[in-house]
């Protein structure tokens, strides 16, 4: 269980967490929406460790994440970056087994790179990608890799951030639907950031919408279209009118 | 009033701004050394940073030292027939060099290759995400990515060093030789008779030092590069200029130590 309460964080002027309060259930598919630049990013930076709150408590599993040990807490975690932040001086098959080529989790080379290959098949690459490197690669593969890379040493917790930002419709639902199956079968909790509505239905169990800093709606994704709440249904319909100014 | 104190102002706030960079860098060196003797190590990171700082330097510091030797014979040549020194010019040339210019054009050369292309490595790797990624693979941007560069030009440039005098040195006697027609073993001989292990070793600690300028301010630029090519021009830029400013300061410093009267 994730647990944020009251989160605030300042970047100067800028309040950009205005106390966020949120429960992400263990196993349970949390998606992010809110438009552009109203914190969802510094969220899932600040439960990562990434950005240091202000204010406010983020707990998993009932321990202040910002205490105790470091790499042991990360080692929990998996995230897809949305521009993929994958390695450039290293091939693909280093960059999906990073993980397991040092730290606590480090494996023989050889293993290493077996386990990589299998988790590039899993996101639907051949085993010839794994000695090609990033930039060879389209977004697509990019993503995928990078997909790859958050699963790799089967985390408790994956965080995706706008995993089909920039992909054409259709590599949008194949990410979709590898998200969707991936969680399920690893059993993990995740959570999703996304402007995408295809993607919130496909990847969701429950959404939440951040707003102004705050939570602004929370539920479980088939109560999404039924919520009345106003801000909700401007942006999930995508509608130009209504209390979320289109200028910010 | 207002209107005259405001150069004065904007002065006030550029040394402070300067002030503030300074108390970074220093504060950055210190969380770097203390990472050094701390595990993990990453020691494939540590080799390929040797071969990039190192190896990869040795033409360009190379060919700085055999012009700059060419040249430092002739000038020393027509500058000593003023007062008949021209015999001097074998061990001036090897001390200059040695003491000299060897780690401080090396340093140089270094920086400008070296501090330009880490900065922009670790901006490109900031600006996209690269660096947060290595956190949340529980990998310590500080040991991975600094650690190992800032060790590796600490030990590499004073080897640069080190061959660059050679390469001076012998870039004096290829002038000596075939322009001022001095003779080939007399040349060696001058060369050796003056030069002490001292004005060697001098050059090498201040390589040493030099190395850990250039890895530093390369890193510490990079890590504070901002969104963008911009930012990340900015940051080269200034891992450059600043690596270049700490390098003559610090021979000028570990100048005044080594050989003050």
């Amino acid at each position: 269980m994730i647990t944020l309460n009251e989160v605030h964080k300042s970047f100067g002027p800028n309040h950009v967490l205005r106390g966020v309060t949120l429960q992400v259930p263990k196993g349970q598919s949390m998606v992010i929406i809110g438009g552009s630049g109203t914190g969802k990013s510094v969220t899932l930076k600040s439960i990562l460790g990434l950005v240091e709150p202000d204010r406010g408590h983020i707990e998993v599993d009932g321990r202040e994440v910002h205490q105790g040990d470091r790499d042991a807490f990360l080692a929990r975690f998996g995230m897809l970056f949305q521009g993929g932040a994958l390695f450039d001086s290293m091939p693909v098959w280093q960059n999906v087994a990073f993980r397991l080529l040092r730290g606590r989790l480090k494996r023989p080379r050889a293993e290493a790179r077996e386990i990589a290959v299998d988790k590039l098949r899993r996101v639907g690459l051949r085993a010839e990608v794994a000695d090609l490197y990033p930039s060879e690669l389209s977004g697509g593969m990019q993503k995928r890799v990078g997909l790859a890379r958050a699963i790799a040493a089967e985390p408790e917790i994956i965080f995706f951030d706008e995993p089909t930002t920039g992909l054409d419709p259709i590599m949008a639902g194949v990410i979709n639907e590898l998200i969707r199956e991936i969680v399920t079968e690893m059993g993990a909790t995740t959570m999703t950031i996304t402007h995408d509505m295809t993607s919130v239905r496909t990847i969701a169990d429950r959404v939440a919408m951040l707003h102004d800093g705050v939570i602004q709606w929370e539920g479980p994704v088939a109560g999404m279209d039924a919520a009345p709440d106003p801000f909700l249904q401007q942006f999930i319909h995508g509608r130009a009118d209504g209390p979320i100014e289109a200028v910010r | 009033m207002s209107r005259v104190l405001s150069p004065v102002a904007a002065l006030g706030r550029s040394v402070l701004a300067m002030l503030a960079m300074i108390g970074r860098v220093a504060l950055f060196a210190l969380d770097a050394v203390s990472h050094v003797f701390r595990p993990p190590w990453y020691g494939r990171e540590f080799l390929t940073a040797l071969v990039q700082i190192g190896w990869l330097s040795l033409p360009v510091v190379g060919m700085t030292a055999l012009f700059t030797g060419g040249a430092l014979a002739l000038q020393i040549y027509s500058g000593g027939a003023r007062f008949q020194a021209e015999f001097a010019v074998p061990s001036i040339v090897a001390i200059g060099m040695v003491r000299e210019l060897g780690p401080v054009l090396g340093g140089l050369m270094v920086a400008a290759r070296v501090a330009s292309s880490i900065a922009a490595e670790i901006g490109t790797m900031k600006v996209t995400e690269q660096i947060d990624a290595l956190v949340t693979l529980s990998t310590h941007p500080m040991k991975y990515l600094t650690v190992p560069r800032i060790v590796a030009a600490t030990l590499a440039v004073p080897v640069l060093v080190a061959v660059g005098d050679s390469i001076g040195i012998f870039g004096g006697f290829l002038v000596g030789i075939t322009r001022l027609d001095f003779n080939a073993a007399a040349y060696l001989k001058n060369t050796v008779d003056f030069l002490e292990l001292w004005d060697v070793t001098s050059g090498l600690i201040k390589g040493a030092v030099f190395g850990f300028i250039v890895a530093l301010c390369g890193c510490f630029f990079g890590m504070q590069s901002e969104r963008g090519a911009q930012g990340v021009g900015r940051a080269t830029k200034g891992a450059v200029v600043t690596a270049s400013v700490l390098i003559f300061a610090a021979n000028y410093l570990l100048t005044e130590v080594f050989f003050a009267a």
